[in-house]
């Protein structure tokens, strides 16, 4: 069996499972976020009755993020609705607005906390939820009922999906990030090549990767519709997990390995070293070319931020190509998690803060959250709302994802992001990079 | 999940996404609230670009601009159908607008479990692509027991996807009636 295979047999109560089958599995983490919390909770009201306890209060995570800097009425009456709800079920792990506790991005939330621990099964109500799956865990996106149910019980049913292999072999050269070697799979297969399966990332390129990286990988997997990313634990995982497991009741766990003998659906093989920095054109994820193919396309924006670019290596990255610079476009900084908005203040490039080096070369840097991955209200930090062309360190770039329709979004990696906003034209980092 | 299906065809085209099911813009109304809710019929697949709505005719809105529902009962698709974010709405909307059942290529999975577990629609898949085949208007009969579909405008019978393990929760009617029957949730 694979390592998703083995988890879901794990959680089943089965000794083995084979691609195809349908089962009921047991859920160790449902998180969920204040633009689909509400709803669910209203799904679990009128399932369970308005009384009813949920299935495991030291199991549930709220992490409100999506709609969080904004006057939108409805916006904060779903934060409302989550704060009142935490409240009434004595809730450990609600992350409130406006207090110490507060987060921002749910997924990388989740790892910091570390509510991501190999082994075990983590659903949440957001398709990027696959993030957690660099873990060594299996992890995956689902409706509000979905979500209700789980609440209510604990349970859930799954189709157990097949594996698609993507081997990543080679040493990773500076200019390269995980970013590029994501959307150069997703370029390859399309926005529906996965569609019901699981994809697993193996070869020494992944393992060199920091938690943070692979983190990168894994939030992309829905971009080609797969149900789960999942990398395979290693000592890197383990040394993240204890960290942040420590003196809490999550610091034990099994880790699960994929079998010698595991079969994949496909696989699909790629040496990094040969490998040249990509973006997805507008409008879709899988609309992919080389940064060379479209290098001096004209843009208006840099945007580094979600959960996806948004972690304290996509901006260290970032600073590494800004630093003594000027960019030439607006360009904005946001940190996904109120951790990683404090980093920005401690952590050094050259003797300078990130913080230091984002204002000296004249960007915005925000307050963590969703902020305008998603677009969001219309005071949301970053949106777009005219013609802009924007180069992201985010995931999605179907018309109008990040605030207008007339928009138009290239998917990038951090490096090569902070490499067109010094020249305001999209430019290959190998240029600027020493 | 009614054994027979009937009722005119709506066909749409490929990675038809749940912004082009129902934009963001409407998701602030309530589910619940009658005169809130039917606003998901009027919007539904509203947002599918002019030339595509309603194949192979492409100025057919789904709903007219003043009706809450549509004429229309059984949407056909082709790839990667509902695809995009993990809104809930998507089948809501239409199942609000009136459609009992969608025929399409394939689905991105969220879309396709939202459908079955809300018990908001009946997604078959089918074996080859029925766009081309099937016009806007067209008489359609879906037997959902036999997994098969029939034109009654051309007289052409087309042989879809078993539902397979899922068809026990559209029997069910949604996934919470699902789980009583296997004793997970009490009655
Ligand atoms: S940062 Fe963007 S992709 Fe990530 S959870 Fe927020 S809206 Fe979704």
């Amino acid at each position: 069996m694979t390592i998703t295979e083995k988890i879901l047999a794990q959680h089943g109560g089965r000794d083995r499972v084979a691609p195809g089958e349908t089962m009921w599995i047991d859920v160790d983490v449902l998180m969920t976020h204040d633009v689909c919390g509400p709803p669910t909770i209203g799904i679990f009201q009128r399932e369970f009755g308005v009384d009813a306890s949920v299935w495991d209060r030291d199991k549930l995570v709220i992490m409100p993020d999506h709609y969080i800097f904004t006057t939108n009425h409805h916006a904060n009456r779903n934060v409302d609705i989550l704060r009142a709800f935490a409240k009434e079920h004595d809730l450990p792990h609600y992350y409130d607005v406006g207090t110490d506790r507060y987060k921002g991005v749910c997924h990388i939330g989740l790892a910091e906390e570390g509510f991501n621990r190999p082994g075990i099964t983590l659903f949440g109500t957001d398709s990027h939820t696959c993030t957690s799956g660099a873990f060594g865990l299996f992890s995956t996106g689902v409706g509000n009922t979905d979500a209700a149910l789980i609440m209510g019980t604990g349970k859930i049913w799954v189709k157990v999906p097949a594996t698609m292999r993507f081997v990543f072999e080679g040493e990773l050269p500076p200019y390269l990030m995980a970013k590029d070697l994501i959307l150069a799979a997703i370029g390859d297969i399309g926005t529906d090549g996965a569609t019901y399966r699981t994809l697993e990332f193996d070869g020494e390129a992944v393992y060199d990767l920091s938690m943070e990286e692979r983190m990168t990988l894994c939030n992309m997997a829905i971009e080609a519709g797969g149900k789960n990313g999942i990398i395979a634990p290693d000592e890197k995982t383990f040394a993240y997990v204890n960290e942040r497991t420590a003196g809490t009741n999550r610091a034990d766990y099994t880790p699960v390995y994929g079998d010698p003998d595991a079969r994949y659906y496909s696989e699909h093989v790629y040496d990094v070293s040969t490998m040249e920095p990509v973006v997805a054109k507008p409008h879709a994820p899988d609309n992919k070319a080389a940064v060379s193919e479209v290098a001096g396309t004209k843009l208006d924006r840099a945007y580094v931020g979600s959960c996806t670019g948004g972690k304290l290596e996509d901006f260290v990255a970032a600073a590494r190509v800004l630093q003594g610079q000027e960019v030439v476009i607006d360009t904005f900084i946001v940190p996904a998690t109120t951790e990683v908005g404090r980093q920005l203040h401690e952590v050094t490039v050259g003797g300078q803060t990130l913080f230091d080096i984002f204002k000296a070369s004249g960007c915005q840097v925000g307050k963590s959250s969703c902020a305008a991955c998603l677009g969001g209200p219309i005071d949301t930090f970053g949106r777009t709302h005219g013609t802009e062309v924007v180069i992201s360190t985010t995931n999605r770039n179907y018309p109008g994802r990040m605030g207008s329709k007339q928009a138009a979004v290239y998917l990038a990696s951090p490096l090569t992001t902070a490499a067109s906003a010094l020249t305001g034209v999209i430019t290959d980092p190998r240029e600027v990079l020493v | 999940m009614k054994p027979l299906i009937e009722g005119t065809a709506y066909v749409l085209g490929d990675h038809i996404d749940t912004d082009q099911i129902i934009p963001a813009e409407h998701l602030v109304y309530s589910m619940t609230l009658p005169e809130e809710r039917r606003l998901y019929g009027r919007y539904a697949l509203s947002a599918v670009p002019p030339g595509q709505q309603g194949l192979p005719f492409g100025d057919r809105p789904l709903t007219q601009p003043d009706a809450y529902t549509s004429d229309y009962r059984i949407v056909i698709g082709g790839d990667n159908f509902g695809c995009g974010s993990s809104r809930e709405h998507a089948p809501f909307a239409l199942q609000v607008a009136g459609i009992e059942a969608v025929v399409a290529s394939s689905y991105a999975r969220i879309f396709y479990r939202n459908a079955i577990d809300g018990g908001f629609l009946v997604p078959f898949e089918t074996r080859g692509r029925l766009v081309e085949r099937i016009r806007t208007g067209d008489d359609l009969l879906l037997d959902t027991k036999a997994a098969q579909l029939t034109n009654r405008t051309t007289g052409e019978t087309f042989l879809l996807d078993p539902l397979g393990d899922v068809a026990a929760i559209l029997e069910a009617g949604n996934v919470f009636e699902y789980a009583r029957q296997a004793g997970l949730m009490p009655r």
